[in-house]
């Protein structure tokens, strides 16, 4: 079995360089090692100076997501082994732009996540010491996929529509819009819609499928948009059929 | 909640790459997505093969049997056939798309996609046998 | 009330110090105090990348029939080995139900009962079942739905990536902080009429731990060197099943639904410690569901006795779930079973899961009272980088999760409240974030003559923590313990630093944690020198026994410049329930009141 392996790392230094370049570290070969860990090998042995983000190193908190020989992954999961004999490249995610080394920035998601209101709409808002919302096993399997959405940016680095057109709400916003929609607790669907029938809303996607191809989590946004699409579908035709029940 | 309204002032050089014109030639997944955007300009092409067909049938016998020669020009066969696999590949994702956009539950189970997509292979192998059905009878 | 304008100095009325589950309920506490006071959440990580996403089995809260507050309070009591102040449990454990729906009402996907209840689950030295879940993700489904029931608050502004090096106290209180912006490399002071340490715990103190890399202690040495002390620093939680190599956490809830733990004979070994009799099915307080600190000191026993299995990540011992069955570990150990495959490439359907003894929780924390305040004026603290204490000597799973809403909200409601004084900010402020800001730049950024690697030192002072300070501990190696530290602190002057960039420089960032995991490490290793007894967590061999006379109090350990640091003493508040023996497994000689 190979003793090392060889890693190359895009690095991109704002204050001394004015584009990415690749650079390769030889870094002990290890069967139990993830990507992330050879990362975390370099900074602390080769290169302090290698900057990449990192947090839970179990797949849950969607911080170490990057482009890995051309595929969008979460470090903390891709194992070297699957590799041999390397060269492994390991970049930024694609689709976003890079502040350094291997960190995006991330800030348009978070206020895209805001615009589809994320959070339970109710017209009447009961006290919670009156007790829980009744929800049955079924009535939470009916959301629960799209709440598994760890907001790791892989299914945004994989959407060819988000990099042509960065105004498009993208998968994951949708997928956790959809969420709410989905949930019987939740009355604010209309209002989401009214976000996301935009152009650059549902009807940006143009079906590629790839985000959910690349899901770490298994969540299916590319389902989300196309249900979405369906009810907005229908609304439209409610609307314009009977437009005395506009609500 | 917003964002800190500080956040943008101190901008750093952020590198942003520019998506590649061949963008959908790198991945599989990529081009088969681009090829069935494509088979649209097929679909539409049969529709206009279609209309031809219907103008020269109100234009009596003599009209039609002009279009089926027409027709036979090596050239219309080689575009027919190819548009023939670019609507097949364009109905097979449509259908596949179904359970995407559709969740069907059966006691409050969800029926697993494949079983959402077979009801459009059904009804798409049923028609397709009765028009061979008609088509042999007249033959 | 926001006042960006002068992008001098942003000032809030309430600041928050961490973004995870403790630190977005107090957000959302002050906004419903007073929408119209400004929040602002400094965070050094996205809100959602925040350790308690890795939070796994579940939340505990009293809601079924047929269970009570005063057995809740019980089994959390003497789970923390009369260390926990029973006026503080009392009120966590009646304010858990309420912030539990809370939490259902905005939108958290609690597993629930066929008739559309919540259900609950048992869990470890809980005699009740009453651990509410989300499947086995119950902190990732908590944090996401708080995280996005904060979007909805107005009032709140959010400094995501921004790393706080320093707390601003003049006239005696608190009024802000110096943070390093770290996209920009920018080391900015903002005011606040209060600030919330939510930084969660320090794990990252020793190499094995199931915590995450951003749990450094940050808020700890933060209220620390601003001469706040520090309570119960020698109580560190093992939990007993980590898996080997990664620390990744195999949930309580997995022995909670019946696994077993079993050692290299095949033998259920937990019943040689006290812990009960094995039985088919689990029974609450028991052999697999007793306390986390028994359970962790059992393997250690029976490393002792050779009956444990060597691995290339040292000893280990088995969890076995086949018996399960595929049904039961996908319905609601789903999430265990990923990290398995994924990980370990091994399935808990048909395969048995190694696991250790790993590195999981802090008891200890910043000293608050029961509103949350701490001694400083206008400082408040909250989770796990907070005692209250309702963990005492050895906190039960479950009650963390529950911890973090209750104490977090009390925070929130408590620095809104002192916010509302409206205290000016000090002249003297402006010039203290300047001194700071020098103090980094000459440390720090423009230094290049260090020589010691941050990785080098951070190994060190994790070997010696783990050999000193682990599950069994002994006077002569905690005072070896104590000069390591001390000089590892004297060679973290010479930190060396290769990276002097101002965009994202993560190793200025792991410089600063370094930092204060080093002075957390010390007061770890201080207490537990001091407390010369054995309770919970903290194991003297040279000292075996509880020592109620002398010890029924909290360490309280203060930082001294220059000095070793000073430890007080504080009793623990008794209300209802005496001292008594742990019981598990067993009968107690006398049933509890209540």
């Amino acid at each position: 079995m190979a003793e090392t392996i060889t890693i190359e790392v895009a690095r991109y230094r704002p204050e001394q360089e004015g584009e990415p370049t690749l650079q390769s570290y030889e870094v002990p070969f290890s069967k139990d090692w993830v990507v992330l860990d050879a990362l975390n090998y370099i900074k602390d042995h080769v290169d302090g100076s290698l900057s990449f983000r990192w947090s839970c190193r179990m797949g849950v908190c969607g911080s170490c997501g990057m482009t890995v020989n051309g595929e969008p992954k979460l470090t903390c999961a891709t194992f070297l082994s699957h590799y041999l004999p390397g060269p492994i490249r390991v970049e930024p995610l694609q689709n976003f732009p890079v502040v350094r080394d291997l960190i995006i920035e991330m800030t348009d998601f978070l206020e895209k996540l805001q615009s589809v209101k994320p959070w339970i709409v109710r017209e009447d808002d009961p006290a919670p010491a009156k007790g829980e919302f009744l929800q049955t096993p079924e009535q939470l399997d009916n959301y629960k996929q799209f709440s598994m959405c760890i907001n790791c940016m892989i299914c945004y680095a994989a959407c060819p529509v988000y990099g042509l057109d960065p105004q498009f709400a993208g998968p994951a916003a949708i997928a956790l819009a959809q969420r709410y929609n989905l949930d019987s607790r939740d009355q604010g669907e209309q209002e989401r819609m009214d976000v996301l029938s935009q152009h650059e809303g549902i009807w940006g996607c143009t079906f590629v499928g790839e985000c959910t191809e690349v899901c770490p989590k298994n969540v299916d946004p590319a389902g989300a948009i196309q249900q979405y699409k369906l009810a907005a579908t229908k609304e439209w035709f409610k609307s314009f059929l009977m437009p005395w029940s506009k609500p | 909640m917003k964002p800190s309204t500080a956040y943008r002032q101190y901008h750093p050089k952020w590198y942003r790459t520019r998506v590649s014109t061949l963008w959908w030639s790198r991945r599989w997944s990529y081009l088969k997505f681009m090829l069935r955007e494509l088979s649209s300009v097929f679909v539409a092409f049969y529709v206009v093969i279609l209309l031809l067909q219907l103008h020269a049938l109100r234009g009596g016998p003599e009209a039609y049997l002009e279009f089926q020669e027409w027709l036979k020009d090596p050239l219309l066969v080689v575009l027919n056939g190819i548009s023939f696999l670019f609507v097949l590949f364009h109905a097979v994702t449509w259908f596949n798309l179904t359970p995407k956009a559709m969740v069907v539950r059966l006691r409050g189970k969800r029926l697993p996609n494949l079983l959402v997509a077979a009801p459009n292979y059904a009804a798409w192998l049923a028609i397709s046998g009765l028009i061979v059905f008609l088509l042999m009878r007249q033959g | 009330m926001i006042d960006n304008s002068s992008s001098e100095m942003p000032s809030h009325d309430v600041l928050l110090v961490g973004g995870g589950g403790a630190g977005l309920r107090a957000a959302i506490a002050v906004s419903e105090v007073d929408p119209n006071l400004s929040v602002a959440v400094v965070s050094k990580v996205y809100p959602m990348r925040s350790h308690t996403v890795s939070a796994e089995g579940g939340a505990a809260a009293v809601i079924k029939e047929g269970d009570s507050l005063e057995e809740h309070a019980y089994d959390t009591i003497s789970g923390g080995d009369w260390m926990c102040d029973q006026d503080a449990v009392e009120l966590f454990v009646n304010e858990a139900p309420g912030e539990m729906l809370q939490l259902e009402h905005w939108g958290c996907p609690w597993s629930r009962e066929p008739d559309g209840r919540v259900a609950v689950r048992p869990f470890g030295g809980m005699k009740k079942e009453r651990t509410w879940f989300a499947a086995d993700k119950t902190g990732f489904h908590m944090l996401h739905a708080l995280f996005q029931t904060s979007l909805k608050y107005r009032s709140i502004t959010r400094y995501d990536e921004w790393f706080v090096t320093r707390l601003l106290v003049e006239d005696g209180r608190v009024q802000g902080v110096v943070a390093i912006e770290l996209m920009t490399g920018r080391i900015q002071a903002i005011t606040a009429k209060s600030v919330i340490i939510c930084t969660g715990g320090c794990g990252k103190v020793f190499p094995f731990t199931t915590n995450a890399n951003i749990k450094n202690g940050d808020g700890m040495a933060l209220a620390y060197r601003a001469g706040v002390p520090l309570k119960d620093m020698e109580f560190v939680q093992y939990h007993p099943t980590g898996l080997p190599f990664t620390g990744i956490l195999i949930t309580e809830a997995s022995r909670a639904e019946g696994g077993f733990l079993i050692n290299k004979d095949g033998y259920r070994y937990l019943q040689d410690y006290d812990l009960g009799t094995p039985q088919p099915k689990p029974v609450l307080r028991s052999m697999e569901l007793g306390p986390r600190d028994r359970l962790s000191q059992a393997f250690m026993k029976e490393l002792d006795k050779g009956r444990t299995l060597e691995g290339p990540y040292g000893p280990y011992v088995h969890l076995d779930l086949t018996h399960l069955g595929k049904k039961i570990i996908d319905t609601k150990l789903p999430f265990v079973r990923e990290l398995c495959l994924k990980y370990e490439n091994i399935d808990p359907v048909s395969q048995l899961i190694p696991v250790r003894p790993v590195v999981h929780y802090m008891m200890g924390g910043v000293h608050t009272d029961i509103q949350g305040a701490t001694p400083l004026a206008g400082l408040f603290a909250a989770g796990e980088v907070a005692c209250v204490s309702i963990n005492g000597a050895n906190r039960l799973g479950s009650n963390s999760l529950t911890e973090l809403l209750v104490f977090g909200a009390r925070a929130g409601r408590a620095a809104a409240e002192y916010a509302l004084q409206n205290k000016p900010v000090s002249a003297g402020i402006e010039a203290q974030a300047a001194d700071e800001k020098k103090r980094l730049e000459r440390e720090f950024l423009h230094k290049r003559s260090g020589t010691e690697p941050i990785a080098v030192l951070r190994g060190e002072m994790q070997s010696t923590m783990e050999k000193s300070a682990g599950i069994y501990r002994t006077g002569a190696l905690l005072e070896e313990a104590q000069a390591d530290i001390a000089e590892l602190k004297e060679r973290f002057r010479q930190v060396a630093i290769q990276d002097h960039s101002h965009t994202f420089n993560t190793e200025l960032m792991a410089a600063l944690e370094l930092s204060y995991m080093l002075d957390v490490a010390e007061a770890v290793v201080e207490c537990a020198l001091q407390r010369t007894e054995s309770r919970g967590a903290h194991q003297r061999t040279d000292f075996p026994r509880r020592d109620d006379e002398r010890f029924l109090a909290h360490s309280l350990v203060s930082h001294r410049t220059g000095d070793r640091p000073e430890v007080e003493y504080l009793p623990v508040t008794i209300t209802r329930w005496p001292p008594g023996e742990r019981v598990y497994g067993r009968p107690a000689a006398k049933t509890p009141p209540g």
